[in-house]
């Protein structure tokens, strides 16, 4: 990681750490948390969103041009609850490669 | 130039809060502070002074309001003493790192337990981390001079840190003394309104405290550190400005008949005026004895203290707070600290005085003194020694 990701020297931290642009959160990267990915497979998915729906971080927000929900790996944590909750047994959680 | 008039302290204090025209008050009463946030709420609801007073169920709250009010531009004061800053301590913390330039009086009081309302230096000695600019007076006009210069230094975009001006509770806050109060316009013009760069307005939003993860917490303290350490220069300049408007010095360290002193008494607050009685009658006996103390203890002045005890024998650090179970009193720790590495150091020996509001007499401060003379050829055998307390 470097300076584009916060990883800042002393001398160029903000004045008391303030943060001074608004909603950035969605620039904070929750992603390399992650030691399970949830994994689809289309044979079993239907399509239905519970995924979208149960995912608490709305990491299924996108869905390709065939209607499979997508999952935003730059925020997935690999909580695993979308794998648990898919009525289809479509997601399954595999061990995020190092 | 302003009048010089009989004031009870904390009265002085208030009316010169009320001349660096503040905001914001948020305060919770406890004695022996009580009687500057009571006046203060009296000028508030008598419409003299035009600032939001807010009541407050805790000194937890009072800091916590008085945070808040200073992030959105507000000048803001609070003033508290001994259980009171303690309650304070956690967010005494943040107001530093997030550059929350709040001033605060201590009127200094002895810790529980036992349970004391009398005057010590525990409450403040407790608290000697927590980042803020810590300045003491021992007498009314020095107080009401350091409370309008606090706001000064405290809201410098330089400086944005919160200031402490200690007060010995009672043998200062509670004593009517003749104090020079500046006019309105001379304080106007010394002190110009509270401008932040960065405040908390709905207009223009911004996050003030966020979560410091482990890969940023550590260079943001790092940061804090240096900024606090800049202080300094600023601190000297507006000394330098009080003393060109209104004929009064301040500096970091301060001294009295240290010229040829074999033994210097070091003691902050209200009882170095004592130890001054005290000094001016050894000296008419023909002992070589004076004074140093420290007009602000953060930032410690390290360089400013080593020369001005550089060629002294023996220095006698008083402490009127407890270490226990540490290797000295609070201050004489620092001292020790500061002089390990100097390459001319006195002698430094400690006694603990003055708990709990026992007085420091004349008597007490020549025994010191004597003391200090008599380790200047034999070293204590102990790292500190009590003086006035009773043995049978």
């Amino acid at each position: 990681m470097g300076k584009d990701q916060g990883m800042l020297p002393w001398k160029e931290v903000p004045f008391g750490l303030y943060i001074l642009e608004p909603g950035n959160s969605a620039q904070f990267k929750t992603g390399n948390w992650r030691s399970m990915r949830p994994e689809l497979d289309k044979e079993k998915c239907v399509k239905c969103g519970t995924c979208y729906i149960m995912c608490p971080d709305m990491c299924y927000d996108q869905q390709d041009e065939e209607g499979y929900y997508l999952v935003n790996l730059f925020y997935c944590k690999g909580c695993g609850i979308c794998a648990a909750v898919c009525p289809k047994g479509a997601i399954t959680m595999v061990v995020e490669e190092v | 130039m302003g009048k010089r008039v009989a004031k009870e302290v904390s009265i002085a204090i208030a009316d010169a809060v009320k001349l660096a025209r503040a905001e914001v008050i948020a305060a919770y009463p406890i004695t022996p502070q009580t009687h500057i946030v009571e006046h203060l709420s009296e000028l508030v609801a008598n419409g003299e002074l035009d600032a939001e007073y807010i009541t407050v169920e805790s000194e937890h709250s009072a800091i916590s309001a008085a945070l808040g009010a200073v992030a959105t531009g507000a000048r803001t004061f609070t003033s508290t003493s001994a259980q009171g800053l303690a309650l304070m301590h956690e967010i005494l913390f943040i107001a530093p790192a997030l550059r929350l330039p709040v001033v605060m009086v201590v009127a200094n009081r002895a810790l529980s337990a036992p349970i004391s309302i009398w005057n010590d230096h525990s409450d403040i000695m407790a608290e000697r981390d927590i980042g803020w600019i810590q300045m003491w007076a021992e007498n009314g006009q020095e107080a009401v001079d350091l409370v309008i210069q606090a706001f000064r230094i405290a809201e410098d975009r330089n400086v944005m840190f919160p200031t402490i001006v200690n007060i010995d509770g009672f043998t200062l806050s509670h004593v009517i003394e003749p104090i020079e109060m500046p006019d309105q316009e001379e304080v106007d013009d010394f002190l110009p309104p509270f401008r932040p760069k960065y405040k908390l307005d709905p207009r223009k939003p911004l996050t003030m405290g966020p979560v410091g993860v482990p890969e940023i917490y550590f260079e943001a303290k790092r940061a804090q550190d240096e900024a606090f350490r800049n202080s300094r220069r600023v601190i000297n300049r507006v000394w330098k400005d009080w003393a060109n408007r209104f004929g009064r010095e301040y500096h970091p360290v301060e001294t009295y008949r240290t010229e040829d002193a074999e033994v210097v008494l070091m003691i902050q607050g209200s009882m170095a005026e004592t130890a001054m009685t005290a000094i001016d009658k050894m000296r008419e006996a023909g002992k070589k004895v004076g004074l140093v103390r420290l007009r602000v203890t953060r930032p410690f002045p390290v360089q400013e203290f080593r020369k001005a005890v550089a060629g002294i024998p023996v220095l006698a650090v008083i402490d009127r707070a407890l270490t226990i179970g540490g290797v000295g009193g609070p201050l004489g720790t620092e001292v020790r600290g500061a002089l390990y590495a100097a390459a001319r150091r006195p002698r430094v020996v400690n006694f603990i005085a003055g708990l709990g509001g026992r007085d420091i007499t004349v008597e007490d401060f020549e025994e010191m003194a004597d003391r200090a003379a008599f380790y200047r050829k034999k070293r204590p055998k102990e790292a500190y020694e009590y003086i006035g307390v009773r043995e049978v």
